[in-house]
């Protein structure tokens, strides 16, 4: 058993493919846990970013500086009553949430977070990743369906036909990504992310800036339709408030409301690690070969360790500014603890063995939380698209320039 | 790497679309046989796994069950199902039915028998790097027109449901 | 349906999806976005609006009646009640009318000091239109940059006459407060303040690709339609047409300030936006003009005690924020009037959103009656 476990960890693949079934489930529970912790994480980033960029301080109280706002808003989820509108489906009703969640936790299967940091690496990745986000589409349609009321279901019917719509666009620009991968010695491309990220590797070059600016175009056409495929800002107007047809999910309370809201944090991720994973270079720390050299090495290695140390820092200075009254007094301690607790992090992520194994996971997941700021920045900003010119943009504009991308970057390929 | 387990997937795998398969003719309810069909494609997509075509099921995945079933849907959403939900379910005509359904068994046992030799006799191999490669150098070399002929006709299609569905807007 | 006022009809017969799909549906009293408990019945072709039956009277609080029953100067504080987000020009309109009734003008110091805090009003009234609109279109941000604004606008109104909201300003003859210590100074510091924030409003919106397809071309309206159906305001200006009433007819020493107009070409919500942020760069001109030029003097004219203006009728109009505020006023001689009639610019421009919404789509409606700019305290009084 223990040989078992240990014959693993010289090995130089994922554990899918190494067929080792103990760390493939230590690695399904690690993403697991992580992902819950993203999304967490994410319900607070949100309204603290989107808070500030309003010129107001958003949660405050709830823990110091409102940190432990979302698990009240859990706690608070969880123990609402559930109620089913009396003539709905049951069974469809049930169904939609799960198929929803299923669905947009599957996907992180494949989500490479190093070169063995895998659950398994499928040589189809891209396209099983496609594939599972399409079906998340279902479950949307179905929770429509179940609510038995015209107006959720012509909000879910419209949230279908945009993340349809959007599909399109998003797979053209993959394909253009793919191409990318076959300019290799060989001439064979491969699907599989794994490989994606260590053609770039090969290639010595994102893909966003390949063939410039075809990879860019590439890469902008892909964020634009990953923000309309998950339904946000600003293409959400199926979920508006001050829209009349209401979201899909209105009829949703409590626990199965948690359930979609899950489910949309994580396909943002989810996409995000598409678009990283095909043109930020997933785990690759920036300029590899240009600031080449160990001493290059090792000041990037440095790196999350002084994140952590100032991420920390923050959470001092937030100590410090809290006022001195014995009300705040239980806060003040929560907040310095946390300060600590990030601190000390910072303190392992510079011990050596640490440093070298956390690079990959470190650089992924900071290109990652880039694209979460975005997502954010993006609902602060932009007004919203009404429903015809939304998908307008997807048809008209997206997919001609996503086709065309395409044929050049191929024409590219073979010329140069 | 080592398959496993693989008559316990075959067997889970076909019973699932079997069961689906049924469940698709026998419920009342179009939405819950839509949801049915779903399943028996998705069932359909893990045989082609266990067949070492990984491309081809994705592509079940993405377009049949994620893309055509989406559709299938809507369709049957936007229409009025309450008279349908009212209708007998079974056929009166079952004498004729089932000896239809005999007839047809009847035949695929005859071919089957008669034809075996006929079958080819290796199991299926393992061309896992390269089911993407293979699929697409049989597409865009050899059947490159039939390709492009299948694209038309899908044009086609789109171009006549636009001009049908169009109005003044 | 039995309700007596709802006159629309859907056609009963037999069709099949692909049919029209004619529909009725109902933006209740309560929504988030109809600015105040207006119910809007929309008859729909599908998505396109074919028809809209507005129902109001949910805010009716019989002001007009109540004004039979109180003396001038017992209704003034009833006045601010109605637009209640620009109070002071409700207050500047009706005690200007009464003043005509008594034959009697303000001193100059007052009507300086009008000019000033209905300039100021007008700002106000703008940055919440602006917030609550851009909120409809889905824009979540502007709302708390012109909420941040509009609070040191209040807290000028709050040193002054001790109320933000509903601030009861002025009397008929004059005003009764004083300037208070460091008026001028911090009018001058807000003009200071608010001048780049209005670049702010229009940096994230005027340009904005989202935000000019959301407007531009939804609810045209045309001048003729305008004047016909007696729309005033940003939205006839918008349309087109130059008439202020700050200009054509002035009042309250409006002659003595250099300003324009603003108006638009092709009367749609993007030139109703233009046309409202330029007027509250005027705004912010004729502020600073009368703020360096207020005369020294009494505030308040000679007025009797109790307020009986002889036996006559007079209507006297201001320009309000919203458009032309009206007073028709009655006197019977006794210290009550005998009919106090307003014309209120959001009643009348309200008649418009029909014409507005016709072939537009559903979620236009939205987008119009917030650029409509109403206020139900004031059109249902």
């Amino acid at each position: 058993m223990v040989d078992y476990i240990k014959s693993y960890l010289e090995s130089t693949t994922t554990p899918g493919q190494a067929g080792n079934m103990f760390w493939a489930a230590v690695y399904i529970l690690l993403i697991f846990l992580g992902l819950s912790v993203a999304v967490i994480a994410m319900n607070w980033l949100e309204r603290k970013i989107l808070a500030h960029m309003q010129v107001r301080l958003g949660p405050m109280r709830v823990g110091p500086h409102g940190l432990l706002q979302p698990i009240a808003d859990a706690i608070k989820l969880l123990i609402k009553e559930d109620i089913m509108p009396s003539q709905a489906d049951g069974f469809v009703f049930w169904v939609a949430p799960i198929v929803v969640v299923i669905t947009a936790f599957t996907v992180f299967i494949v989500v490479p977070f190093g070169p063995t940091h895998a659950v398994t690496d499928m040589n189809i990745g891209v396209l099983f990743m496609l594939g599972v986000s399409s079906l998340s589409v279902l479950g949307i349609v179905m929770a429509g369906w179940a609510s038995n009321s015209h107006y959720p279901l012509m909000g879910a019917l419209r949230s279908s036909a945009q993340m349809v719509s959007y599909e399109i666009a998003m797979g053209l620009a993959v394909v253009s990504a793919v191409l990318m991968t076959s300019l290799n010695a060989t001439g064979t491309g491969t699907l599989s992310m794994i490989g994606i990220v260590q053609s770039q590797q090969a290639q010595q070059v994102w893909f966003a800036f390949k063939f410039f600016p075809l990879g860019l175009i590439a890469f902008f056409v892909f964020a634009v339709a990953m923000v309309a495929e998950t339904n946000r800002a600003p293409f959400d107007l199926p979920e508006a408030e001050s829209e009349l047809t209401a979201g899909f999910h209105t009829e949703y309370s409590g626990f199965r409301w948690s359930l979609f809201f899950l489910a949309e944090y994580s396909a943002m991720i989810a996409v995000s690690s598409i678009a990283v994973t095909l043109w930020l270079g997933g785990w690759l720390r920036p300029f590899p070969h240009l600031l080449g050299g160990s001493t290059w090495d090792l000041v990037f290695s440095l790196l999350p360790g002084i994140t952590f140390l100032l991420l920390g820092l923050m959470a001092f200075v937030g100590v410090f500014r809290m006022p001195k009254h014995p009300y705040f007094r239980v806060q003040t301690i929560g907040l310095a603890g946390f300060g600590m607790v990030l601190g000390l992090i910072g303190l392992l992520l510079f011990l050596p063995e640490v440093r070298n194994r956390i690079q990959d996971i470190f650089w992924f997941s900071a290109k990652v939380a880039f694209f979460m700021y975005l997502y954010i920045w993006y609902r602060g900003t932009f007004p919203r698209y009404r429903f015809d010119q939304l998908m307008k943009v997807g048809w008209k504009a997206l997919l001609p320039v996503g086709i065309g991308v395409l044929v050049l970057t191929a024409v590219a390929g073979v010329l140069l | 790497m080592q398959p496993v387990a693989t008559t316990f997937f075959f067997y889970f795998l076909s019973g699932l679309t079997l069961i689906a398969g049924v469940l698709v003719i026998t419920r009342r309810n179009p939405v819950h046989s839509a949801l049915a069909l779903i399943l028996a494609l998705l069932g359909q997509a893990g045989l082609y796994l266990m067949l070492y075509a990984p491309f081809v099921a994705g592509v079940q995945i993405i377009l049949y069950a994620g893309g055509i079933m989406v559709l299938f849907l809507f369709v049957i959403m936007l229409v009025n199902i309450e008279k349908s939900q009212k209708e007998e379910q079974f056929n009166k005509q079952w004498i004729v039915g089932i000896l239809a359904a005999v007839a047809l068994g009847v035949l695929f046992v005859l071919v089957y028998t008669k034809g075996k030799s006929l079958f080819p006799e290796r199991v299926a191999q393992l061309p896992e790097q390269s089911n993407t490669q293979e699929i697409a150098v049989m597409l865009y070399g050899n059947y490159m027109f039939t390709f492009e002929i299948a694209s038309l006709l899908l044009l086609v299609a789109i171009i006549g449901a636009v001009v049908m569905a169009k109005k003044r807007i | 349906m039995t309700d007596p006022t709802f006159h629309l009809e859907l056609q009963e017969h037999e069709k099949t999806f692909l049919d029209s799909n004619e529909l009725i549906i109902n933006m209740g009293p309560q929504h988030p976005a109809t600015h105040g408990v207006l119910r809007v019945i929309l008859k729909l072709d599908g998505e396109k609006v074919l028809g809209t039956e507005c129902v109001i009277g949910y805010l009716h609080r019989g002001v007009e009646k109540i004004a039979e029953h109180r003396t001038y100067t017992m209704f003034n504080p009833y006045v601010d009640r109605m637009d209640y987000v620009a109070a002071v020009s409700n207050g500047l309109g009706y005690c200007e009318s009464v003043e005509k009734l008594l034959n009697v003008e303000a001193p100059p110091r007052a009507k300086y000091m009008r000019v000033i805090l209905a300039e100021l009003n007008r700002l106000a009234s703008h940055m919440l239109w602006l917030g609550t609109h851009a909120l409809d279109i889905g824009a979540i941000t502007p709302l708390f940059y012109t909420f941040r604004d509009r609070e040191e606008i209040l807290k000028i109104f709050e040193k002054y006459c001790g109320a933000r909201l509903t601030t009861h300003a002025f009397r008929i003859g004059g005003c009764l407060y004083e300037t208070y210590e460091g008026f001028e100074r911090e009018v001058k510091k807000f003009l200071d303040f608010v001048t780049p924030k209005i670049g702010e409003y229009e940096e994230l919106l005027t340009t904005n690709r989202i935000w000019v397809e959301r407007t531009k071309g939804v609810g045209t309206i045309s001048a003729k339609d305008c004047i016909a159906l007696g729309v005033t305001g940003p939205v006839l200006r918008a349309s087109g047409v130059k008439w202020d009433i700050r200009k054509a007819q002035p009042y309250a020493t409006y002659a003595d300030f250099d300003f324009e107009i603003p108006i638009g070409q092709r009367g749609d919500t993007y030139d109703r936006y233009i046309v409202r942020m330029e007027e509250m760069r005027q705004s912010l001109r004729i502020i600073a003009q009368a703020i360096d030029r207020i005369p020294e003097g009494p505030i308040m004219a000679k007025v009797p005690k109790v307020i009986k203006p002889p036996v006559g009728e007079i209507y006297h109009s201001i320009e309000a924020p919203k458009g032309e505020l009206g007073y028709f006023i009655v006197s019977d001689g006794s210290t009550q009037p005998y009919r106090i009639r307003v014309r209120p610019p959001s009643f009348v421009n309200l008649q418009a959103l029909d014409l507005m919404v016709r072939d537009q789509l559903v979620a236009d409606v939205i987008a119009v009656i917030g650029t409509l700019d109403i206020v139900l305290g004031e059109v249902d009084r």
